[in-house]
């Protein structure tokens, strides 16, 4: 559905009487499929913007290509366009209109004839449950009922890919959920849907699959639970007396799904095994049949802070 | 065809958003208004005309043309408050046309400064100025060229610059030497003669004599067509400019 390869962008910037170049984007190269919820995930001045706003013919790539939904980007610009839609980071609604005028006007201007369009609003308007908003003003709106009101406008003209950038950032816990819920129903619409989030939580829980982004470069990509997976395995903490720590090493060492086998100070040990799921009944019948009590086991996964600690040596959580 | 209905869509959408802000119409009425009355008991005297009905045919041309700079020219403020709510950019990602972006924001500067033209016609004729139906429509063209120049103008360098910081000096800059050399509102007759070969150079000045000898009913004059020759280039090329901003703009 989107196709990638070496997409790169610099800017020139000034500061005072020197000139600085910052190279936003990289060398990107992507493939998302079709009726995907695709993530990017990356801090702050990652370059996940400034890649959304060339797939979006926004800006020109300075080197490069790209195919989006079949079109492509530098050499059928006004193609793209019709087949994606995009919902900025920083929000796209005038103040002194309402949801229904966006709405009519942001169809029209995708070429949709006047009453196909008055339609299109109302339909999207009951889609996002913003019909009870609808002829007031946008800014007597909050913040998530302004968000759904800008994700209606990316997909007014039911457009086969939507780029959300930072969808639910600003959001309380209560509209994030229901943004998701939102984002959910668009892939089961058969959308592809391409957002970028700063938060782990989000592209893990929404995301069919992920980029994790750094100054400009893709680091790593795959599914969430294949890139926690591929990182470190799962982690089992098994608990044990002391006196019985070193009978249980010996028994459990030679087990083929154990990958790492660690003893823990104060007893206990540190298991890492491919999945946790299937290796538990398995360490619980070895260690039943022997006879030794355990106290606790507890299944550790890693999280995406982990791939990404991994793979750019800092937390995600501290840029 | 496509073209002629972007630019439509887009000057309905600014022309109902000015219409629902009541403060800009009544702004938009009454300024000019106050002009012509608090201007009009010092007119014959300071410009030493016969009667009330000459010194409008100096002085009213002067001011419409006044309104048709600065209207435009201080456009782009609200194209820069657009930008920042995110309205450009959200217009550029659908395939409608760049040039009617432009055109339509510039055709509603247009329909106002005519209404405001309008009005201080009507209330110039109820003091007594008369000019030839047809030599006011070419005066109201004049006006529309001018309107369309500068207000694409201010676009342009608004898409550029980005900040009003940056854009309220810049066009205060550009708006002072040109008002001041332009005989706007007293003509340079009284000049000496270094000024009047400065204000040659200054297009508005061509504009400003054009739609005097308009109002004074001399539609042979070569300043009308001359006037309208320059202005009508230079709008061509301001709008072709602008547009080609709006196709490019970052951010
Ligand atoms: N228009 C611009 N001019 C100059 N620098 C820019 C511009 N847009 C983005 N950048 C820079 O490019 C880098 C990437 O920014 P961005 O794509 O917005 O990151 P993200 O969306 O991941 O936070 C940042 O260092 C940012 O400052
Ligand atoms: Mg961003």
């Amino acid at each position: 559905m989107i196709e990638t390869r070496g997409l790169r962008k610099s800017f020139r910037s000034r500061a005072g009487r020197q000139h600085k170049t910052v190279d936003a984007v990289r060398g990107v190269d992507l493939d998302v499929a079709e009726g995907e919820i695709f993530g990017f995930l990356g801090p702050n001045g990652a370059g996940k913007t400034t890649t959304l706003r060339m797939l979006a013919t926004l800006i020109a790539p300075d080197g490069g290509q790209a195919t989006i939904a079949g079109a492509d980007l530098l050499r059928d610009p006004a193609e793209v366009r019709r087949r994606i839609g995009y919902v900025a980071q920083g929000g796209s609604t005038w103040d002194d209109s309402t949801a229904r005028e966006e709405l009519v006007l942001h169809a029209r201007m995708y070429g949709i004839g006047k009453a196909d369009a008055r339609r299109r609003a109302e339909r999207a308007l009951a889609a996002f449950q913003l019909t009870e908003y609808a002829d007031r003003k946008c800014k007597t709106y909050s913040g998530g009922q302004r968000r759904r009101v800008e994700i209606a406008l990316g997909i007014i003209h039911d457009p086969r890919i939507v780029f959300l950038d930072e969808p639910t950032t600003g959001l309380d816990p209560q509209s994030r959920a229901h943004m998701w819920d939102e984002i959910r129903r668009l892939r089961a619409e058969g959308m592809t849907v391409f957002i970028t989030t700063h938060y782990l939580d989000e592209a893990d829980a929404l995301c069919d699959r992920i980029a994790i982004m750094d100054h400009g470069e893709v680091v790593a990509e795959g599914t969430p639970t294949g890139l926690k997976r591929e990182i470190s395995g799962e982690v089992l903490l098994v608990g044990l007396d002391v006196a019985t720590t070193g009978q249980a090493a010996q028994l459990l060492d030679t087990e083929p799904y154990v990958a790492k086998l660690e003893t823990v100070d104060g007893g206990g040990l540190r298991l890492t095994v491919d999945e946790g799921a299937t290796a538990i009944p398995q360490v619980l019948r070895r260690l039943d049949h022997a006879g030794l009590a355990l106290n606790s086991i507890e299944l550790h996964r890693p999280s995406l802070d982990d791939v990404f600690l991994t793979k750019t040596g800092r937390s995600l959580r501290e840029s | 065809m496509k073209f002629a209905r972007d630019t439509w869509l887009v000057f309905q959408r600014q022309t109902q958003l000015l219409l629902r802000n009541p403060v800009w119409v009544f702004v938009g009425v009454f300024q000019p208004v106050m002009y012509l009355l608090l201007f009009a008991p010092l007119l014959k005297p300071a410009l030493n005309a016969p009667t009330q009905a000459e010194a409008y045919k100096i002085f009213v041309p002067g001011l419409l043309v006044l309104l048709a700079i600065f209207g435009g020219l201080f456009q782009g403020f609200g194209l820069i408050a657009e930008l920042r709510a995110g309205v450009i950019e959200r217009s550029r990602v659908t395939p409608v046309s760049r040039l009617a972006l432009l055109l339509g924001r510039s055709m509603r500067d247009v329909v106002s400064l005519l209404a405001q033209a309008v009005i201080i016609t009507v209330l110039a004729l109820l003091f007594e100025l008369r000019v030839f139906i047809g030599d006011l429509l070419l005066a109201y063209l004049m006006l529309a060229l001018i309107a369309l120049m500068t207000s694409a103008v201010s676009y342009g360098v608004a898409l550029k610059v980005k900040s009003e910081d940056a854009l309220a000096p810049l066009m205060n800059t550009v708006a002072q030497p040109v008002l001041l050399l332009s005989g706007i509102l007293l003509p340079l007759t009284f000049a000496p003669g270094w000024l009047q070969g400065v204000a040659e150079w200054n297009p508005f000045s061509w504009a400003v004599d054009g739609t005097r000898a308009l109002f004074a009913g001399d539609l042979g004059n070569d300043k009308v067509w001359q006037g309208l020759s320059i202005i009508a280039v230079l709008a061509a090329a301001g709008v072709a400019w602008a547009a080609r901003q709006f196709a490019r703009s970052v951010r």
